[in-house]
Order: C-alpha cells, then sequence, then structure tokens
C-alpha cells in the first residue's frame, strides 16, 4: 500500500529526512575535502546540484533508451559531460574559485551521490519528481556543506564568508582547516545530530504513551504485583 | 632517489585517505574487518596502477596531440569503467582463488574517487610516465594501508562501548580524524 509521494515531498525529503551527507553518508570526499572555509562549501554545492538535476533531468527523459546491462557506464557518461561543462564554466568565470576547490571539480564524476540518485530514483520516476528529487538533494547537500565550512572556517580562521565574526583574543584552531578538522568535525555534527534525532523520538514515543496507556495504567500495575 | 621520493609522498606524506580525502566511501564502507580491507587496497591498488599507465598514454599519445584536453574527464572515466571490468574478467580467468578474494570489491573500484584523482593528480603534477608509474604505486600502498589500520582499529571498536548516536559512522569519521592527526606528523618530511 504504498502510497506515492507528492511532489513537494519529493522536494522536501531531501532537506533533512534523507540529507545525503548526515543521513546517507554520500559524496563524502567533496564534503571533506572542499569545507575548509564557507565559501568554498557554497561553490562545492552549486557545482554539484547542477550536475545532479541537468543529469536527472535527462537520464529520466532517455531512461526507457538505456540498456540495463550498460546503464552505470551511460550515466557516467552523463555525468562527466556535464562536469566538463560546470569545470569550463568556472575556469573562465570564477578563476580564483577554480584554483581553490582545484581538482575536486572533476572529481564529481566519481561522487556517490549523483550516481547513486540516477540509480536510485531518475532511472524509475519520471522528469518532474527527478528534477524535484534532485533539487531538494542539492539543497541538502549545499546546508550540509555550508554548515561543515562555516564551522570550519569561523573556528580555524575567526572568520565567515571572509567577514571576521569571532573576537581578536580568540586563538584560531589551526587543525580545523586541516585534513584531521574534516573528519572531526562531520564525526561530531553527525553524532550530536543523531543523539538530538533520538531523544526526539523517544519525546514523542514518550507522549504517545501518556497519552493512551496512563488511565489504563493502575490495573497492568495491579496484575504484576 | 626521485622516485622513492614520488613513492613515499604518495603513500604517506600526501596520503590519499587522509589528505586529500580521496576513497573515502571505500574507506567507511569496508573498513569493517582487517581481511577484507586488504583485500580492497590491493584491488584498488592493481587497478591505480593499471591506471596511471593507460591514462597517461591516453592523455599524452591521443588527447594533447589532437588538442582534445577537454575531453579528459569523459575519456579517463570511461577508460577507469572498462578497465575494471577487463580486470574482473581476466581475474576470473586466471585465478579463482584470487577472483573470489577480490570478486564483490571489483565493481566497487570503478566510483571509487581515488583512482580518478590519481589519473587527473598525474597529469596536474605533469609527471613523467615513469614517475606516474611510481605514483600510482605510492597511492595504492598508501590507500591499503590506511584502509588496513583502520581495519584493525574498528576490530577492536566492535568490543568498546560506543555512545549509541556515535556508533557507525560518526565514531568511524572521528578515528579517521585522530589517524589523520598522526599522519600529520609526517609533513614536511618529503617535499615533492
Amino acid at each position: 500500500m504504498k502510497t506515492k509521494a507528492t511532489l513537494s515531498q519529493e522536494y522536501v525529503k531531501g532537506l533533512w529526512d534523507q540529507n545525503p551527507v548526515f543521513k546517507q553518508v554520500l559524496g563524502m570526499c567533496p564534503t571533506l575535502a572542499v569545507t575548509v572555509s564557507a565559501i568554498n562549501g557554497i561553490a562545492m554545492a552549486l557545482a554539484t546540484t547542477f550536475v545532479l538535476v541537468f543529469s536527472s533531468l535527462i537520464i529520466s527523459i532517455i531512461r526507457k533508451l538505456i540498456p540495463t546491462q550498460v546503464r552505470i557506464a551511460a550515466y557516467i557518461l552523463i555525468i562527466a559531460t556535464f562536469v566538463t561543462l560546470v569545470d569550463l564554466v568556472m575556469k573562465a568565470q570564477f578563476p580564483e574559485l577554480s584554483k581553490s576547490l582545484g581538482p575536486y571539480i572533476p572529481l564529481i564524476v566519481v561522487n556517490c551521490l549523483i550516481l547513486g540518485r540516477q540509480e536510485a530514483f531518475s532511472s524509475k520516476n519520471g522528469v518532474g519528481r527527478s528534477v524535484l528529487d534532485a533539487l531538494g538533494m542539492g539543497t541538502g547537500f549545499l546546508g550540509a556543506l555550508f554548515v561543515l565550512g562555516g564551522i570550519r572556517e569561523i573556528l580555524g580562521t575567526r572568520t565567515l564568508l571572509g567577514f571576521q565574526v569571532l573576537p581578536d583574543f580568540y586563538e584560531p584552531w589551526l587543525i580545523m582547516i586541516l585534513p584531521a578538522g574534516a573528519f572531526l568535525t562531520l564525526g561530531l555534527l553527525m553524532g550530536f545530530s543523531n543523539a538530538y534525532i533520538a531523544k526526539k523520538k523517544n519525546k514523542e514515543r514518550e507522549t504517545l504513551r501518556e497519552k493512551y496507556l496512563k488511565p489504563k495504567s493502575p490495573t497492568v500495575n495491579a496484575q504484576e504485583a | 632517489m626521485e622516485l622513492i621520493l614520488i613513492f613515499f609522498s604518495a603513500a604517506i606524506v600526501n596520503n590519499f585517505v587522509l589528505a586529500y580525502f580521496l576513497g573515502i566511501c571505500p574507506f567507511i564502507g569496508v573498513s569493517g574487518k582487517i581481511s577484507s580491507a586488504f583485500s580492497m587496497g590491493l584491488a584498488t591498488t592493481f587497478v591505480m596502477v593499471i591506471t596511471s599507465v593507460v591514462t597517461w598514454l591516453i592523455y599524452h599519445l591521443i588527447l594533447v596531440p589532437n588538442g582534445l584536453e577537454f575531453l579528459q574527464y569523459v575519456s579517463f572515466i570511461l577508460v577507469i569503467a572498462s578497465l575494471v571490468q577487463f580486470v574482473e574478467m581476466v581475474i576470473k580467468k586466471v585465478s579463482q582463488p584470487l577472483y573470489r578474494a577480490l570478486g564483490i570489491f571489483l565493481p566497487l573500484i570503478t566510483t571509487n574517487c581515488a583512482i580518478l584523482g590519481l589519473a587527473l593528480f598525474i597529469v596536474l603534477k605533469e609527471y613523467t610516465f615513469i614517475q606516474g608509474i611510481f605514483y600510482g604505486v605510492g597511492a595504492g600502498a598508501g590507500f591499503t594501508l590506511a584502509i588496513t589500520i583502520m581495519a584493525g582499529i574498528r576490530e577492536e571498536l566492535d568490543l568498546a562501548d560506543v555512545p549509541k548516536p556515535f556508533q557507525g559512522a560518526p565514531i568511524t569519521l572521528l578515528v579517521a580524524g585522530i589517524l589523520a592527526l598522526a599522519f600529520m606528523g609526517f609533513a614536511g618530511l618529503i617535499s615533492v
């Protein structure tokens, strides 16, 4: 009795419920590598979203023409074409940003998030749903990268998007902008978000139990005794 | 001497996993047991070395003379995907025990960013053919080292009392962070 999700749900689920970074643990390489600063994270997420949306569009259009045996190769070719586009545009328009992201722009090709969405969603759903799903996943990815990049930038260099936010007496934690900081920050963020969700779920269960079980509880106790 | 430096630079100082964040998916996914982690490392090293040879040849003998450098991502990923398929078929034919040991990991390697990253770094750093091969061997050795250490730690972690929200991916990331800290001690050892 699986009912089809409404169109808005297709978009919203990528924001948190199936957030690519925190929930599905997909696309970790760029997540960890480029989030030295918030602006890098935003640029990376926008580039990834662009590739994701357009490859979802194309693949959902031609999904019935692709033979199943060679579908992965076909998906990767389509993705690689859009990544080349993004790379060339970024080199021409934002040479600084392109330099600081380095080889991680071409590595969008093998970002498991993109291939994963094509395999799990676009190859089975229509054009509209696939594009909405891609947009939602892209937005969720953007949020995660911005949070991660923001935290690392604030603690590592005292600034956010280039503006100083922490006072001068704060000694920047160099570790945060080094590779180790990326692992530690993401690990802690994931752990705390898991703890928060577990707490919230517990609370919901408690309220439900109180609502329905409280009137009966004396009898239960009496039986147990 | 220079070749040895390139090898150690790729394997330890600029470890692909812990310094460049390449190959994180298998690093987190397949690092549950030492034996499978080691097989994964070997399979990846194998593909890396062949990839560095083939992509170097394609880039310098086909793409550059024809002015087609912009096609490098498309051609590299295609080469890697077909190479992995080919390697799988050859191993299946030549050595059944090896195929059984590596079997399930081989298809996963296509989407391992470390392989494509390696091909791109060889182009970026303008290595010669021989240097490229040494870089590939070094990167593979570094990946094997990192994933095996990680598996060793995780086998111990199974017995540890980890807080529930941190079980699984979060604790793996934290351990990786501490490992990356340890590997930072090698920074500045070699500057290639």
